[in-house]
């Protein structure tokens, strides 16, 4: 199943630091997002484009994860040759993410 | 005073105009902010101040006074906004001028400085926080510095009768939250009320972001009425507790998804938001729909506001050129391919130097690289996009041009060649100790 099936996403920029959100649509189901996207998980899935740390913070008062995803941005917002300088696609891309669970 | 609503006009200095008309006329609210300073814009700012000093407040600061100062005075709504950019005097002088033009008398409008801390940047070698090293390795290059500043010059102001307060840079939250101080008299050292303000102000900030603004997925996430998005208002009680909403009528949505995806939007650790004002802890926050469109939102606390302010330093880091073409039909990606690989060759052969250089296909990589991208189908269109960075405008200039020589030089069919070159002002930031740093207030009043 992919995340987007479970989860809604922002994506924010600070630097060189991109943050991503994601939140359970039911808060029900928080804790499948808690198990499965782990930072590890994340940090893999954006190998290419973050090249830092990637740290998540929970809040399970409103069913969501938060990453944070250092030097994900080509050197910042303000000088990167990205297209997307403040890299607002990154949550989308995110929605790809596969969750090991049955339809 | 039972409740106040303040309404958000802006959520960058290049949004709509009439959501916030919309918000004067409908909205019943006492207080209009517009938040239109982005992290650049101010350096930016300096630099048209450095050429004209009659410049370098927002370009659309005329155009949005001219739509709400009427409506504004008449309903007795009060404005503050960082419209003032690198020059809020000059902007100030702008509002009074545009408000004689408009046949409006008694006005106040209070001008907000001492945000500028460029001599004290460049007195104390302070660290670079994104990348540990100190400022001195920048130094020649540094076009601006200027402090967040929090609440207290726009409380000041507005316990100095002002109608409109123009800031340079200063906490996005603290715009909004200097009001509820103002009005419920809220200690600025109750960490916790500090801490439910500046979620007031974050869940603001960028306007149409929690009305259903950045946030529609068809078949996931709809929303309605995206071309006349209303911008929201928050209701908020004296302890603090506050409703979300919009005008009746307007497009968009206030749902708690929307207000749970700009909660933390641009939040690093949630428990630990660290602002002029205070430390916020957006942990325990919950929302309640309490009616269509209205989201009541508690729970957000503090912690005591450090010692320090953040600086944002504008230097000249580099130059960067651009240009793009396109192709399509049968074949289109290996031409947009041979079209890289040309003008790659080309910048070697007339010996253009560069320090950084992307080569993208815009349909294909361009925005999350090779692997996230993969697919098994091949698009119809491609558009090949060269960008580099370079240490002179000449030379960045010349890559947009090798890209735009594939007309007649390169693959097949290559149209709608574009190209560009700009100075490339970044910006990186510095903790300066809070007792370096002065505001201060100019009235203009007619």
């Amino acid at each position: 199943m992919k995340l987007r099936e479970l989860a809604h996403s922002r994506t924010g920029d600070k630097g060189n630091i991109s943050n991503i959100s994601v939140i359970a649509h039911d808060p029900a189901q928080y804790p499948i997002l808690e198990k499965y996207v782990t930072a590890a998980v994340v940090k893999e899935f954006f190998a290419e484009i973050v090249k830092g740390d990637v740290i998540r913070y929970t809040l399970p008062a409103i069913g969501a994860l938060n990453f944070v995803l250092y030097s994900a941005l080509g050197g910042g917002v303000t000088r990167t040759l990205s297209l997307d300088a403040h890299g607002k696609g990154l949550s989308s891309a995110l929605m790809n993410l596969e969750i090991p669970l049955e339809e | 005073m039972a409740t106040i609503r303040i309404g958000s006009g802006a959520g960058y200095s290049g949004d709509r105009i009439e959501p916030a008309v919309e918000l004067v006329e409908k909205g019943n609210i006492q207080y209009l902010i517009f938040e239109c300073l982005a992290e650049r814009t101010i350096a930016i700012a300096q630099q048209a101040k450095m050429k004209d000093p009659n410049a370098g407040y927002d370009g659309l600061l005329a155009q949005r006074m001219e739509a709400v100062l009427p409506g504004c005075k008449e309903k007795g709504i009060k404005i503050i906004t960082n419209m003032g950019a690198a020059n809020p005097i000059a902007g100030a002088q702008k509002i009074k001028e545009i408000a004689q033009q408009l046949g409006i008398s008694d006005l106040k409008i209070a001008a907000v400085t001492g945000d500028d801390v460029v001599d004290v940047v460049r007195d104390g070698d302070y660290t670079i926080l994104e990348t540990g090293e100190h400022l001195s390795t920048i130094k020649d290059n540094i076009v601006s510095a200027n402090a967040y500043l929090g609440t207290k010059p726009i409380v000041e102001a507005l316990r100095g009768g002002a109608d409109v307060i123009i800031t340079g840079r200063v906490a996005d939250p603290a715009l909004f939250m200097a009001p509820l101080l103002f009005e419920f008299n809220w200690s600025e050292e109750d960490w916790d009320i500090m801490g439910q303000g500046t979620v007031i102000g974050h869940l603001l900030e960028c306007a149409g972001q929690i009305t259903g603004g950045y946030f529609a997925d068809p078949g996931y996430k709809d929303v309605q009425g995206l071309a006349r998005l209303g911008f929201p208002i928050a209701q908020v009680q004296e302890d603090g507790t506050f409703v979300i909403t919009k005008v009746p009528g307007s497009g968009g949505k206030v749902t708690l998804a929307t207000c749970k995806e700009q909660l933390l939007y641009e939040i690093h650790n949630p428990a630990a938001y660290i602002t002029p004002d205070v430390v916020a802890d957006f942990t325990g926050v919950q929302f309640t729909q309490i009616g269509e469109n209205e989201i009541q939102v508690t729970g957000g606390k503090g912690q005591a506001k450090t010692e320090f302010l953040k600086a944002s330093i504008g230097y000249v880091d580099s130059y960067m050129g651009e240009g793009q073409i396109s192709y399509a039909g049968p074949g289109a990606v290996k031409r947009g391919k041979l079209a890289l690989e040309i003008v790659e060759e080309r910048l070697k052969l007339m010996g253009v130097s560069y320090q950084e250089l992307k080569l993208d296909l815009i349909g294909i990589n361009s925005l999350h690289g090779a692997n996230l991208s993969e697919t098994e189908h091949e698009p119809y269109e491609v558009r090949a996009r060269v960008t580099g960075r370079t240490q002179s405008m000449k030379e960045a200039v010349r890559i947009g041009n090798e890209v735009e020589t594939l007309y007649t030089n390169g693959p097949a069919g290559g149209g709608g060649a574009t190209k560009s070159a700009k100075q490339v002002v970044a910006m990186v930031s510095a903790l300066v100790p809070r007792s370096l740093i002065n505001y201060k207030l100019h009235y203009e009043v007619i």
